[in-house]
């Protein structure tokens, strides 16, 4: 008979340095479970093209969004909708991601992939500040999102988002897409309405506009936008990028802001 | 995409005490796209009967005017106006006429019938499945979003007032939970006497 003494049994204990080492090993990037196959992007693919496949969602695929540089700073103006196909989920998402004091960013595309990733930019732009002691530069934050992108090309990432903010090169805009671009630019505009905003955001641009003037561009260029496109709608978020960082400058209903536009007057009014 | 959610659009009929209610959303669009935001989806067939055709729009004004021209030529033999359950039964004929190659849309069929003004209303599938019940139905792009708010919202034996007020909620509250329908809708309410058109502000997004 195997005499088994249970009080006695050596277990190899990791040392506290080891359980250091595996948490920062795994703190420092972001792991993720891939599915069995050589090519996870074409096993998805093959996976929900598939007949009998479950629905892929894509949340929030309906958007506009608009950034653009001006004399005063830089204007981010979003709307608020988000959509599964014609179904309308939410009318109060916040597709203005604060990604630090200093920088901004926007969604559009995937809700999850643009919040996950910007909020993960977030962490390594402050781990950036804390080693090197100064801010991270716009153009560098917008660069480690677009690599990281990049280095998930063909894993079916879709965000297309704008990195905005003010550094010691003065206001920064920068375009990044889930196909790895990343475009240096004044004027951007991103989502489903996107073609609708231009057209009143190009028309209206003046560069010496004042901050006024330039927060009612941003507003009526997706108003309109959301007035046009189905999948863009909801209120509008207007935030104001300056020197020592950005504002959220207001938030208004499209009901509330066709009304004003047009002056017209609700049939049944509230009392108050 | 469905060629049913091409145009978007919704429809919601409803039953109340000597009269009957018929509404629709205001938006034309193409796909995400909006043309336009004065594109009422319901016609008026006569006095006593209106119809709601929601689907694609081409084929929804196709159908309306071959009904408009049924509906002449019946009037000329009979030197009466057809009674919604004949419009009903009519459009169901002409639609399973196209049993393999369809017209896009769902009719919604709704008037008084009879010297009492009985309240008729039916509905029917893209190839004339029809089916006429004694309290509401609806069509459109959300279905399922109209379907929660008028379970909810509909008593039986409603007066004209109190039917309008419900559809009015209905179509608002359900308009927006749907993308591709709203902009405004438009209500009629038909009573033995009259009927009232009201045109309802919505979102404009």
């Amino acid at each position: 008979m195997i005499n088994i003494d249970f009080d006695n049994i050596e277990q190899s204990q990791p040392t506290l340095y080891d359980t250091l080492a595996s948490d920062v090993k795994f703190l420092n990037t972001p792991h993720f479970e891939l599915p069995p196959n050589a090519n996870p992007g074409d096993f998805l693919r093959e996976t929900f093209d598939h007949p009998s496949a479950p629905k892929a969602l894509e949340f929030a695929h309906g958007t506009t969004t608009l950034a653009f540089v001006y004399g005063g700073g830089i204007i981010v103006s979003v709307d608020s909708k988000s959509t599964q196909g014609p179904y309308v989920a939410s009318r109060s998402v916040k597709k203005v991601i604060e990604i630090t004091p200093t920088l901004l960013g926007t969604m559009a595309g995937g809700a999850a992939d643009c919040s996950f990733w910007e909020r993960e930019l977030g962490r390594r732009c402050r781990l950036y500040e804390l080693r090197n002691k100064e801010l991270i530069s716009v153009a560098a934050a917008s660069k480690i999102l677009a690599n990281i992108v990049y280095s998930y090309k063909g894993y079916g990432l879709s965000m297309g988002t704008m990195i905005t903010g003010w550094d010691k090169t003065g206001p920064q805009l920068y375009y990044v897409d889930n196909d790895g671009t990343r475009l240096h630019g004044q004027r951007f505009s991103c989502g489903s309405g996107s073609t609708y905003a231009y057209g009143v955001l190009d028309t209206g641009f003046k560069w010496d506009m004042n901050d006024e003037e330039a927060y009612e561009l941003g507003r009526r260029a997706v108003y309109h936008a959301t007035h046009r496109d189905a999948y863009s709608g909801g209120a509008i978020n207007v935030y104001h990028v300056q020197k020592d960082g950005w504002k959220k400058i207001s938030s208004d209903d499209c009901f509330k802001l066709y009304q004003k536009y047009y002056n017209i007057v609700p049939i049944n009014k509230p009392a108050n | 995409m469905s060629i049913m959610a091409y145009n978007g659009g919704a429809c919601i009929v409803m039953v109340g005490k000597n009269c009957v209610a018929i509404a629709s959303d205001l938006r034309f669009g193409i796909q995400q796209q909006t043309i336009s935001n004065d594109f009422p989806k319901v016609y008026r067939i006569n006095d006593k009967c209106f119809v709601g055709i929601s689907g694609l729009v081409t084929d929804a004004q196709t159908l309306y005017q071959k009904l408009v021209f049924r509906h002449n030529l019946y009037k000329l033999r009979e030197e009466r106006d057809m009674s919604p359950r004949v419009v009903s039964n009519l459009l169901t004929n002409m639609l399973y006429e196209k049993r393999f190659g369809p017209y896009f849309t769902e009719p919604l069929i709704c008037g008084l019938e009879g010297p009492d003004n009985t309240p008729f209303i039916s509905g029917m599938d893209l190839i004339g499945a029809s089916v006429a019940t004694d309290d509401f139905l609806v069509v459109g792009t959300m279905t399922p979003a109209m379907y929660g708010v008028c379970e909810t919202l509909y008593k039986k034996d409603m007066n004209e007032d109190d039917l309008f007020e419900t559809i009015s909620q209905c179509m608002l509250a359900s308009l927006d939970r749907d993308a591709l329908s709203g902009w405004g809708a438009i209500v009629h309410v038909i009573t033995p006497t009259q009927v009232i058109t009201k045109k309802l502000l919505g979102r404009q997004d």
